[in-house]
C-alpha cells in the first residue's frame, strides 16, 4: 500500500468520525449535568435539514451551519422544557424527540430532495497542506473537523480546570447539594441541554453539508444513537470519547474497504463489525468500575424538584 | 465531656446580630414553624434545642436561605433582610454545617470546598488554605482525596473547614459532633470558642445536652415547631434540658449491668482477617471476640478505623475468607451472606439509613418486608402477604412510636430519627439471636435514643447478644457491658464498662492514629 492509499484511508476515517464526535461531545456535556437526552438522533436530522435548507436557501454554508446549531438548539429547548420544568419523565421526552425530530425533518425536507446545496470549504493552511500525508490529514480539511478537536479540547479543560465545569459536574453529581448550595440547577440544565442541541444539530450539519451533501431523511442512520452510546462507554470523559468515535469511524471504514476486497465473509457479519468491535474495546476501556462510578453522573436521568 | 461551665456573661447582647421575628412555615399537613423568634448575640453560643420533627431544620435552612419563610422578618446587624439563597447568606456571613452532608461524592474534598465558596479570590491557594485550617483546628483532611472514600467523621471535618474557609460572622452548626471523639470534641469547642471569642457567633444544633451545657450560653427550645423555653444551660441539668424539650418527663434510664450469663457465647469472631474492598478502606487484621447470650458489646473508635469494614463482615455483606472466622451459635457462617445470616437469627442494621439500611423510595411496609421476610413469615410461596407485611409495619410503628402517617409512607418522608426508630424496631421484632448496629442513634434526639436505648436493653434481656459499633462513647458506656476499640482495623480486648475510663479508651482510639498516615494531610 503506497502512501496515497494510507492518506485516503486516514481521511476516511476522519470524516467518517467527525459526526460522531460532535453529536457526543454535545451529549457528553448535558449527561455531565445530570440530564440524559436520547434525542440526539432527532435533534442531528433537525439540524441536517435546517443546515442543508438554509445552505442552499442562502448559498452559504457557513450560515448553514450556524442555522443548524440554532435548530438544534431550538428543538432541544423543548425537551428542556418538558423535562426540566414540567418533570417529564428523560428517558420518554427524549424518544420523543428522536422520532419527533425523524418525521419533521423529512416533513420540512421533503422540497429539498434530490437537489445540491453549497457544500462547507476546507480550510488549507498555506505551504503546510503541501506536505505528503500531514499536509492533507492535518492541514487542509473541512473547518468542522478542526472545529470538532478544537471544542473537545475546551470541553475536557472546561471540565477539569474551570470553576464553571466543577459547578456542572457538581449539578450532575448531586443536585439537592448543589440546590442546598445556591446553584441553579435547572438553569445550568437548560444550559446543558442547549449544548447538546447545538452540537447535535451541528453535527446534522455535517453530515447534509459535507459527509453525504444531499438531504435525505435517513441521513443520520444512527450516528444519534452511537454517539449515545460512546458517552456512556468512554465513561464521560473526553479523551476516551474522542478514542471511542475514531475507533467507531475507523472500523466502520475497514469494513466497507474489506467487503470491497471481497473477503470471504457474509456482508452483514462485516457490516456488524463497527458495532461488535466498538463494544468489546470500550467494555474494555470501561472495566475499571471504580473510575466509572468516580465519572457517571449520580443524578442522571434524575429530575430535580426543589422544596422552596 | 467538658465539664467547664462557660463565663457568665451570657446575657442576652443589646445590640444582637440575628434576630427572628414571628417566623412561620408552612409544609403540606404540617406546620413546622409557628411564629417563631430568635435572637442571637454577637460573640455567643447559642443552643437550638428540641427533638426530631420540632422545626430547628426548617429554621436553620431559612436562615441560610435554602427555604422562604412564608411569614416573618429577618433582622441581620440591624438591618431587615430577605434571605433569598445561600449564596446571599454567605455573602452576610452565614455560614452553614449540615445534618446531612451536603456534599459530591464523585469530587475531591478541594472542589467540594470550592464550590461553597462564591467570591473567585477565595479560591486562590485553596489547596494550602485548606491544609492550613484543618491543622490549626485540628480537622485534619487531604485536600486530594475523594470524597466517596471518605467516612462520616471525615466528610464532616469537609463541611467544617468549609465554613471556616469564609470568616463567617454566624455559623450555623447543625449536630457536628456526633462523630468525633471526646479528644477531637474538645478541640472542636476549642475551636468554636476561639471563633466566639473572635466574633464569630455560633448557632449550635444538637442532642446531646451534656455538651449544649458545656459549651453554649443561651439556648432556645422548640416544640413541634414552636418555641417552648428559653433558658441557660449551664443553669440547668441535662435532665431538665432534655424535659424541656420532649414535654413529657424521661422515663428514668437504668442501664445496669444486666445478669450476664456465662453460656456459650452466641456470636464468635476468630481471627477474621479481611482485605477492604474500598480503594482508601482499611483492612480488618485478626479481629477476635465473642458476645455471650444477654450482652451488649460495644466497639468503639474514631470513624475510618474499620468500622465499615467490620460492619460489613459481620453483616455478610462482605463474605468472611473462611466459615470458621465467625460462629453463630456454634455453626459457621463466614462464609453465607446477608439473607442467609438473617434466616439463622443474625440481624443488622448499617450506619446510613436513607439507601443502606432502608429504600428511600419504597414504603416502610416495603422496607420492613425486605429485611423481614423471612423471619417475620411475609412472604407465601413467593409471594408477598401484602395483610401480613403491612401488620408488621404497623406493629413496629406502634410499639416504637413512629411518627408517620402509617405504613404506606415513603421512608424518605420520616425524619431520621423516626426512621432509625422503625428500622431499630424492624429488626427487634424478629427477635434475632445476633443483633449488629451500627452508629443506631447517630442523628437521633434524646427521647427517640432513649426509647431505642430501652428496646435493645429489653432485647438483650431476652437472651439476644448485641454488638453496638459506634463512634459516641456517652452512648456505649450508659448502654454497653463490655467495650473493645477499633483502630485501624484492629480490635483491642474487650473490657467490662466498669473498669473503663473514658480517658483510657479515647487514648485507646487516639493513640493508634499515628499509624494512620492517610488522615495526616501530605
Amino acid at each position: 500500500m503506497d502512501l496515497f492509499y494510507i492518506t485516503s484511508f486516514v481521511l476516511s476515517i476522519i470524516s467518517a468520525s467527525t459526526p460522531l464526535l460532535l453529536a457526543a461531545s454535545g451529549e457528553l456535556i448535558t449527561e455531565r449535568s445530570g440530564t440524559l437526552n436520547l434525542g440526539v438522533e432527532g435533534m442531528m436530522l433537525i439540524g441536517a435539514i435546517a443546515g442543508f435548507a438554509t445552505a442552499h436557501d442562502t448559498g452559504s454554508a457557513l450560515l448553514g451551519v450556524l442555522a443548524a446549531a440554532a435548530a438544534g438548539i431550538a428543538i432541544s429547548l423543548i425537551f428542556a422544557v418538558l423535562t426540566q420544568t414540567f418533570l417529564a419523565n428523560q428517558i420518554a421526552a427524549g424518544l420523543a424527540l428522536t422520532i419527533f425530530g425523524h418525521g419533521f425533518a423529512a416533513l420540512l425536507g421533503a422540497g429539498y430532495v434530490g437537489i445540491a446545496a453549497p457544500t462547507l470549504p476546507k480550510l488549507a493552511f498555506p505551504l503546510l497542506s503541501k506536505i505528503p500525508f500531514f499536509g492533507p490529514v492535518l492541514f487542509n480539511q473541512n473547518i468542522l473537523i478542526y472545529f470538532s478537536f478544537a471544542i473537545l479540547a475546551c470541553i475536557s479543560w472546561f471540565l477539569r480546570k474551570t470553576h464553571a465545569g466543577l459547578i456542572l459536574r457538581a449539578v450532575g453529581d448531586n443536585h439537592d447539594a448543589a440546590h442546598a448550595m445556591g446553584y441553579a440547577v435547572l438553569k445550568i440544565r437548560y444550559g446543558a441541554i442547549a449544548f447538546g442541541g447545538g452540537m447535535a444539530g451541528i453535527a446534522g450539519a455535517y453530515l447534509s453539508l459535507y459527509y453525504s451533501p444531499l438531504w435525505s431523511q435517513d441521513l443520520a442512520s444512527g450516528r444519534g444513537w452511537i454517539a449515545l452510546a460512546l458517552v456512556v462507554f468512554s465513561a464521560w470523559r473526553p479523551y476516551w470519547l474522542l478514542a471511542g468515535a475514531y475507533l467507531f469511524g475507523g472500523i466502520t471504514y475497514l469494513s466497507l474497504y474489506l467487503q470491497g476486497l471481497g473477503v470471504l465473509i457474509p456482508a452483514p457479519l462485516i457490516s456488524a463489525l463497527p458495532y461488535f468491535g466498538t463494544i468489546i474495546v470500550l467494555v474494555l476501556i470501561s472495566r475499571d468500575r471504580r473510575r466509572t462510578r468516580l465519572n457517571q453522573p449520580a443524578c442522571l436521568g434524575k429530575s430535580f424538584h426543589a422544596v422552596v | 465531656m467538658d465539664s467547664t461551665t462557660p463565663p457568665p456573661t451570657a446575657a442576652p447582647a443589646s445590640d444582637p446580630l440575628l434576630i427572628l421575628r414571628g417566623i412561620v412555615k408552612q409544609f403540606p399537613g404540617c406546620l413546622a414553624n409557628d411564629h417563631v423568634d430568635l435572637t442571637v448575640g454577637r460573640h455567643e453560643i447559642h443552643a437550638l434545642l428540641g427533638e426530631n420533627g420540632a422545626g430547628k431544620s426548617t429554621l436553620v435552612k431559612i436562615i441560610y436561605g435554602v427555604m422562604k419563610p412564608d411569614a416573618g422578618t429577618i433582622t441581620w446587624d440591624g438591618k431587615i433582610v430577605t434571605i433569598a439563597n445561600p449564596a446571599q447568606a454567605r455573602a452576610l456571613g452565614i455560614g452553614m454545617v449540615f445534618q446531612h452532608f451536603s456534599l459530591f461524592e464523585a469530587l475531591t474534598v478541594a472542589e467540594n470546598i470550592a464550590l461553597g465558596l462564591n467570591n473567585p479570590e477565595d479560591r486562590v491557594g485553596l489547596y494550602d488554605r485548606i491544609v492550613d485550617i484543618s491543622t490549626r483546628y485540628g480537622l485534619p483532611l487531604d485536600p486530594k482525596r475523594a470524597v466517596h472514600d471518605l467516612s462520616v467523621g471525615e466528610r464532616q471535618r469537609i463541611e467544617i473547614v468549609r465554613c471556616l474557609l469564609q470568616n463567617p460572622k454566624l455559623l450555623i452548626m447543625d449536630e457536628p459532633t456526633s462523630v468525633l471523639t471526646p479528644q477531637e470534641v474538645q478541640k472542636l469547642f476549642g475551636t468554636l470558642r476561639r471563633l466566639a471569642a473572635e466574633g464569630c457567633s455560633i448557632l449550635y444544633i444538637s442532642h446531646k445536652l451534656e455538651e449544649i451545657r458545656a459549651l453554649c450560653e443561651r439556648a432556645t427550645i422548640m416544640r413541634l415547631g414552636k418555641v417552648t423555653a428559653h433558658c441557660i444551660p449551664s443553669e440547668k441539668t441535662a435532665r431538665e434540658l432534655a424535659e424541656l424539650m420532649i414535654s413529657a418527663k424521661l422515663k428514668t434510664q437504668n442501664f445496669g449491668a444486666r445478669a450476664v450469663s456465662s453460656h456459650a457465647p452466641r456470636l464468635v469472631l476468630d481471627r477474621l482477617t479481611i482485605r477492604s474492598n474500598q480503594p482508601f478502606g482499611t483492612d480488618l487484621k485478626d479481629i477476635s471476640f465473642a458476645v455471650a447470650p444477654g450482652e451488649i458489646l460495644g466497639i468503639a473508635g474514631i470513624a475510618g478505623n474499620g468500622q465499615t469494614e467490620l460492619m460489613e463482615a459481620l453483616s455478610g455483606e462482605i463474605p468472611a475468607g473462611s466459615p470458621k472466622n465467625i460462629l453463630l451459635d456454634g455453626i459457621e457462617i463466614g462464609h453465607e451472606g446477608p439473607m442467609a445470616r438473617r434466616k439463622r437469627g443474625c440481624c443488622a442494621l448499617p450506619e446510613e439509613r436513607n439507601g443502606h439500611g432502608a429504600v428511600g423510595g419504597m414504603t416502610l411496609s416495603e422496607n420492613g418486608f425486605l429485611s423481614a421476610n423471612m423471619r417475620g413469615a411475609l412472604q407465601r410461596l413467593g409471594l408477598i402477604n401484602r395483610k401480613r407485611t403491612r401488620a408488621f409495619a404497623a406493629g413496629v410503628i406502634e410499639r416504637f412510636d413512629v411518627r408517620t402517617t402509617g405504613p404506606e409512607a415513603e421512608a424518605r418522608s420520616l425524619s431520621g430519627g423516626n426512621l432509625q426508630k422503625f428500622l431499630i424496631g424492624r429488626e427487634v421484632v424478629q427477635q434475632p439471636s445476633v443483633l449488629i448496629l451500627s452508629q443506631p442513634t447517630w442523628g437521633v434526639d434524646a427521647g427517640a435514643a432513649a426509647a431505642i436505648y430501652e428496646a435493645l436493653v429489653a432485647l438483650a434481656k431476652g437472651g439476644t447478644a448485641i454488638v453496638i459499633i459506634s463512634q459516641d462513647l456517652d452512648e456505649i458506656l450508659m448502654l454497653c457491658d463490655r467495650i473493645a476499640v477499633i483502630a485501624a482495623g484492629r480490635i483491642s480486648p474487650p473490657v467490662k464498662v466498669m473498669d473503663a475510663t473514658i480517658e483510657q479508651i479515647g487514648l485507646l482510639m487516639g493513640g493508634s492514629r499515628h499509624q494512620e498516615p492517610e488522615h495526616v494531610p501530605a
